[in-house]
């Protein structure tokens, strides 16, 4: 993007130029508001320089109900892969993450909202599976709008298999840290998200179960302010704690020292 | 006759009933001229009622699963089940009538038995939050669970839940959490896992007790990834899309055989479960019973595998060259 180009700040309102966006993260310089990342700028964000080699890059999900209503979801997937450049609503490879052997994982909401579908399901599942067999540490930075309902029962048994898949690395004694961007919700929440050893959030980012607009339907009035924020997870216990993006890196090559067994002891 | 609960589907079949009960109740020999009346009527009936509950549409199935009079956990737990002890409670923050967990014994088989709970009346559906469990009704569960395993009882589930409560406490308390965890635990407890889907299997909060080594699902049951009236108001902003959605959806039980999810069907009367409540649970104990004859001779390792590898296989995914 030229330089030139800005942006009207969400949070504050202010203008904010791309070049100094680029800079900061896209974090606004201003007052602090985290703008969204694709999974590629994740990837560079936290993994080592040149660390990165990616897995199942061309594994993607089709459309096996046939599934039309509103819009075909054939037609869905085409667009997202369009707009996206991506093959799938998720990116996975090895990688360092300060020095750290893992699997880096980054969801893509511009890819029909990050949802988890079949392949989404199986990348995370083979994510954990080839930690477990490489022994390395898996750390996945989550977004989604959660189960991919265009593909049914087949994207909700996959929450069953992301947890089921997290639980196994976890009896392997191997690190996951999973960090918790806006918006994580629904199924993603309630499977492998949430199943890690150490849970960061981004500052605002909303995270929860069940959307506020279907929480305002069923009880017939609003929610209170700052519901489902990364903040209020953390007061409610739910999160170890709300991590500014700028110091995410060092905060988890830090848990990865830790959790590695950093006194010589503990994981092997 | 008691007056049924009559679904959307089933009127233009319940208005000629009532016309014919109508009809019988004029004294036939005053008017001879009736008596060909009558029986034309209950003819026509007969074949309207033929036509109404065969070949049903998915979102006729989902009606006929949230049928008022169906047979609801709490019935399948004392008809099928003997010496049955309740567990009450998380230990953390409370107890979740939208949730039943209880020791209890079918067939000489000493279980853990977990299900959702629904009411048969207004007063019990308001107790029991019409079986949308809290993230305390998930942890009882996990609670029963963990027993289960440390003294090798097997965990027969019965799935029937419109899905977890989406309510401002319910997240508070961490719902996506506490239905994670949930998965986590029952994918790994070294016990046979038997589901039974009764009725409504709505999205995360059935799945946090339904899936193991065998999903039974009776005839009319559905199990879905979302509501067909949520998924209608998301994509066509209208819940009245629902019964489009639902032919979607792919949330029957032979649409669920088919995609190899669900294992086997247990067929109902014509009408559904609620015209015949005995027969159905009578069913479904020898289901059940068989699954645990097949998965209890399993030892420990072979059966969190064997339940390892039905989650492992399911997806759909194409995986192009690079």
């Amino acid at each position: 993007m030229p330089e030139g180009v800005w942006v009207k700040c969400v949070g504050c309102k202010r203008i904010v130029y791309e070049g100094q966006l680029i800079e900061n993260a896209r974090v606004c310089p201003h007052c602090g508001h985290h703008f969204a990342m694709t999974s590629a700028e994740r990837i560079a964000f936290i993994a080592d320089p040149g660390s990165f080699a990616e897995i199942d890059a061309a594994l993607t999900s089709t459309d096996p109900l046939g599934f039309t209503a509103a819009k075909p979801y054939a037609a869905s997937l085409a667009g997202a892969r369009e707009k996206s450049g991506l093959a799938e609503a998720l990116v996975t490879g090895r990688a360092t993450v300060a020095g750290h052997q893992v699997v880096l994982g980054a969801m893509d909401f511009r890819f029909i909202g990050a949802s988890m579908g079949s392949a989404v399901g199986e990348k995370v599942t083979r994510a954990f599976e080839l930690a477990v067999a490489e022994r390395r540490g898996v750390v996945f930075v989550i977004a989604s709008g959660g189960a991919r309902m265009q593909e049914g029962m087949l994207s909700l048994m996959q929450m069953a298999k992301t947890a089921d898949a997290a639980r196994r690395l976890s009896e392997a004694r191997l690190p996951y840290v999973s960090v918790l961007t806006d918006p994580t919700m629904g199924g993603v929440t309630a499977s492998f998200a949430v199943l890690a050893d150490i849970i960061f959030a981004e500052p605002g980012a909303l995270i929860g179960f069940a959307g506020p607009r279907v929480i305002e339907q069923t009880i017939r009035q609003s929610v209170p302010k700052g519901f489902q924020s990364a903040e209020y997870l953390l007061a409610h216990g739910m999160v170890d704690d709300v991590v500014p993006r700028g110091q995410l890196p060092a905060r988890l090559g830090l848990v990865l020292d830790y959790l590695a067994g950093a006194n010589g002891g503990g994981a092997r | 006759m008691t007056r049924r609960f009559t679904m959307e589907f089933e009127r233009p079949l319940a208005e000629l009933e009532a016309k014919l009960e109508g009809l019988r109740r004029i004294d036939v020999t005053a008017n001879p001229e009736l008596s060909g009346e009558v029986e034309a009527l209950a003819k026509q009936i007969e074949e309207l009622r033929e036509r109404t509950y065969r070949d049903l549409a998915p979102w006729e199935r989902v009606q006929i699963s949230r049928h008022p009079d169906r047979p609801k956990t709490q019935e399948y737990l004392d008809t099928l089940f003997t010496d049955v002890v309740e567990l009450h409670g998380d230990r953390l923050f409370g107890n979740d009538e939208a949730i039943i967990a209880a020791l209890a014994t079918i067939s000489g088989v000493r279980t853990v038995v977990l299900g959702h709970r629904k009411g048969k009346n207004t007063r019990e559906n308001l107790a029991r939050n019409f079986g949308m469990a809290h993230p305390e009704g998930f942890r009882k569960a996990i609670r029963a669970m963990r027993l289960a395993d440390r003294f090798g009882l097997p965990i027969v589930t019965f799935i029937d839940t419109p899905g977890a409560y989406p309510g401002i406490e319910a997240e508070e308390r961490g719902q996506a959490w506490a239905i994670a965890e949930a998965l986590s635990v029952l994918a790994g407890v070294r016990v046979p896992v038997v589901c039974v889907g009764i009725g409504e299997g709505g999205s995360g909060g059935a799945l946090a007790i339904g899936f193991g080594n065998r999903l039974i699902m009776l005839e009319n049951s559905y199990y879905s990834v979302i509501s067909p009236e949520a998924c209608a108001s998301i994509l066509h902003k209208d819940a009245s899309k629902a019964a489009e959605v639902a032919s979607c959806l792919s949330l029957t039980a032979d649409r669920l055989v088919g995609l190899g999810i669900a294992d086997e069907i247990v067929a109902e009367p014509l009408g559904g479960a609620h015209r015949d409540p005995a027969g159905v649970m009578g069913a479904v104990k020898e289901r059940v019973v068989a699954a645990l004859r097949d998965l209890l001779p399993l030892d420990a390792e072979a059966l969190v595998a064997a339940r390892h590898e039905r989650v492992r296989r399911v997806g759909v995914i194409e995986e192009g060259a690079g």
